[in-house]
């Protein structure tokens, strides 16, 4: 008797307090196709490939474990692997730094009493919103040597025919070329970004006596270090999974000069089948962009401009 | 340059602002060249696309070259398959990820904040640590070769970036109008499907325009994951008319891709004011 009206009461407070339960969960069943989509797409899946980067496998016989044998051949014995992570690190290093000035300087000319301020600015943007397939098979077409766009203004201009996509030497200077091309991106979210800067700030500076290049790199570029910091870190991550356009415009060549490390990645798993050996270059991949967004993050401490803080430069 | 006089001063402002518009134009022209280029290759013939030099304007001009993409080749139905894939998995992106910013912007529930962190983190990871398990595991359920690899994950929430970009947007909205519907009766379900989705259309908007965007030219996925060639979709079947032994027939390789471009720059005119506020978003509060 008295464990029934235990029991009773028990449930007399569970249904009071119903709200917070039935709160927390509805929480739980809307997240749901979250939580699930992140146990298999996500979490499963990152388990699954650390164990597969210490195996040998082929898809088709079982796995067998290697221990971290994957990851020593590729640090030490892979002249392949190097060689696309320095294609990759080279490309990264030049693109992400010349797509943030190039888009810097755009959003800094736009964002004065322009005509036509729109048609300039969609204009720009337009590489973006077509960026991936269609860009690079434009692109193979424009590099052409013999018949290609590129090539026939500079003859006009009497400079002399450069193999653009055949020449060891000169093929990432083509990519890079091309990924600045494509800096609209980042020119919109500066252009927000400095309609946000108080224009009382340069009316001060003006009284100071300061000119236009003082007041671009003592007032603009510090107070839009924040989206500047976020467009570093989204380019650095991006430019390292570059795959499509040397997949298209060069396939790795020539002589792997082109050979991007998701490139590498994608031969190995898809045409060589090695999927153990793949999933170690992954895993790589993932260290790196790691390592690279850490040391960003924490040098931003020191050049990162937040509103309200005492931190960084001008707080 | 303040200590100039009055006259002078407009000049240099005037000088200042002609080269300002001398660099725009001339950016323009560069964007904007390639696509011309482009599109005058794709109505020429075969002969014309090799002449020295090459003419902008074709004479005569091939339209012909359009009929053949989708004649010569199925480049009519991958665009609708490519088509098919954005409108499914588009829906699913809008319904899981709304979902699950309602729950983290709007209800308390144990963990929420823990479990926002790692959807943070799973912005941040390259994906070609998650290719090749999801890979194996859609081989095994015998999925190569249909749809479900490419439109199922959407379905899940699997970019988990709409998921922060409608939270954001939701938390602009007052939690009163939540309370009050509950007075009324409503339960979490019917606020979130009556008050807060109807207000937040511009927000779904911006997130279907710039997924569809995405998952029109998504590359890796349907490369790995179709091969027959009728199922293929449009940004794999571009490459198709790329051909190292015969030679690639650019007229009709550029007539593909103006194809496969101009939905989405129609889509692009009409929108860009969304399209703009969405990017500056993204990266003023990333």
């Amino acid at each position: 008797m008295a464990v029934v009206t235990a029991m009773k009461t028990k449930r007399e407070k569970r249904f009071r307090l119903t709200y917070r339960q039935a709160e927390s969960l509805t929480g739980f069943v809307m997240a749901a196709p979250w939580i699930l989509g992140f146990l298999f797409f996500v979490a499963g899946p990152m388990i699954a490939s650390l164990y597969l980067a210490m195996t040998r496998w082929d898809i088709f016989t079982a796995p067998k474990f290697l221990g971290l044998e994957n990851f020593e051949v590729l640090l030490t014995d892979d002249n392949l692997f190097w060689k696309s992570f320095r294609v990759t690190t080279l490309y990264a290093v030049f693109s992400v730094p010349l797509q943030i000035a190039v888009g810097l300087g755009l959003a800094q000319l736009l964002n004065q009493k322009i005509r036509l301020l729109g048609m300039f600015r969609s204009i720009y943007y337009l590489p973006s919103v077509l960026s991936g397939v269609s860009i690079a098979i434009m692109f193979r077409w424009i590099f052409g040597t013999q018949y290609g766009l590129l090539n026939t203004v500079l003859g006009m201009l009497g400079i002399e025919k450069v193999s653009w996509l055949g020449n060891p030497n000169i093929v990432l200077i083509s990519f890079i070329l091309m990924s600045i091309w494509g800096s609209g991106a980042n020119m919109l979210i500066y252009l927000g970004a400095l309609q946000g800067v108080p224009t009382e700030l340069y009316e001060a500076a003006e009284v100071d006596g300061a000119g236009s290049f003082r007041k671009f790199f003592k007032i603009t570029v510090p107070m839009i270090t924040p989206v500047i910091f976020f467009t570093l870190i989204n380019g650095i991550i991006v430019s390292l999974q570059e795959f499509q356009t040397p997949f298209i415009l060069t396939d790795g060549g020539p002589a792997d000069s082109s050979l991007f490390i998701v490139l590498y990645l994608y031969r190995n798993a898809f045409q060589w089948f090695k999927m153990g050996y793949a999933s170690a270059i992954a895993w790589i991949i993932f260290v790196y962009v790691l390592v690279l967004s850490i040391l960003v993050i924490r040098s931003s401490q020191a050049w990162v401009y937040y509103e309200g803080s005492l931190r960084g430069r001008g707080g | 340059m303040t200590t100039l006089p009055m006259p002078n001063r407009r000049r240099t402002d005037a000088v200042q602002k002609l080269i300002i518009y001398a660099v725009l134009v001339a950016g323009a022209v560069i964007v904007l060249f390639p696509f011309l280029w482009t599109f005058s290759t794709s109505l020429k013939t075969p002969e014309q696309v090799y002449q020295i030099p090459p003419q902008l304007i074709p004479d005569p001009i091939a339209p012909e070259n359009y009929s053949r993409v989708v004649t010569d080749r199925p480049f009519g139905r991958w665009m609708l398959n490519s088509l098919f894939v954005v409108v499914v998995s588009t829906v699913g992106t809008l319904l899981s990820c709304s979902l699950a910013a309602f729950a983290f912007s709007r209800l308390r529930w144990p963990g929420r904040d823990k479990l926002f962190l790692v959807l943070l983190a799973t912005m941040m990871l390259p994906t070609q640590v998650t290719l090749i398990p999801t890979f194996i595991l859609f081989k095994e359920l015998g999925w190569v070769n249909t749809y479900f690899p490419l439109a199922l994950p959407a379905w899940f929430a699997r970019n988990a970036f709409y998921v922060f970009l409608l939270r954001q947007f939701f938390m602009t909205i007052p939690l009163d109008l939540d309370d009050a519907a509950r007075m009324d009766g409503a339960n979490n379900f019917q606020v979130y499907w009556r008050i807060i989705l109807p207000m937040s259309k511009p927000a779904l908007g911006v997130a279907a325009l710039m997924f569809a965007q995405f998952k029109w030219r998504e590359f890796l996925a349907p490369l790995i994951y179709l091969n027959r060639r009728e199922s293929l979709l449009a940004s794999i079947g571009l490459r198709t008319f790329m051909d190292e032994t015969h030679g690639t027939d650019w007229e009709l390789m550029m007539a593909a891709n103006i194809m496969f471009m101009v939905p989405v720059v129609v889509v692009f005119f009409f929108t860009q004011r969304y399209m703009i506020q969405g990017v500056v978003i993204s990266g003023v509060k990333g």
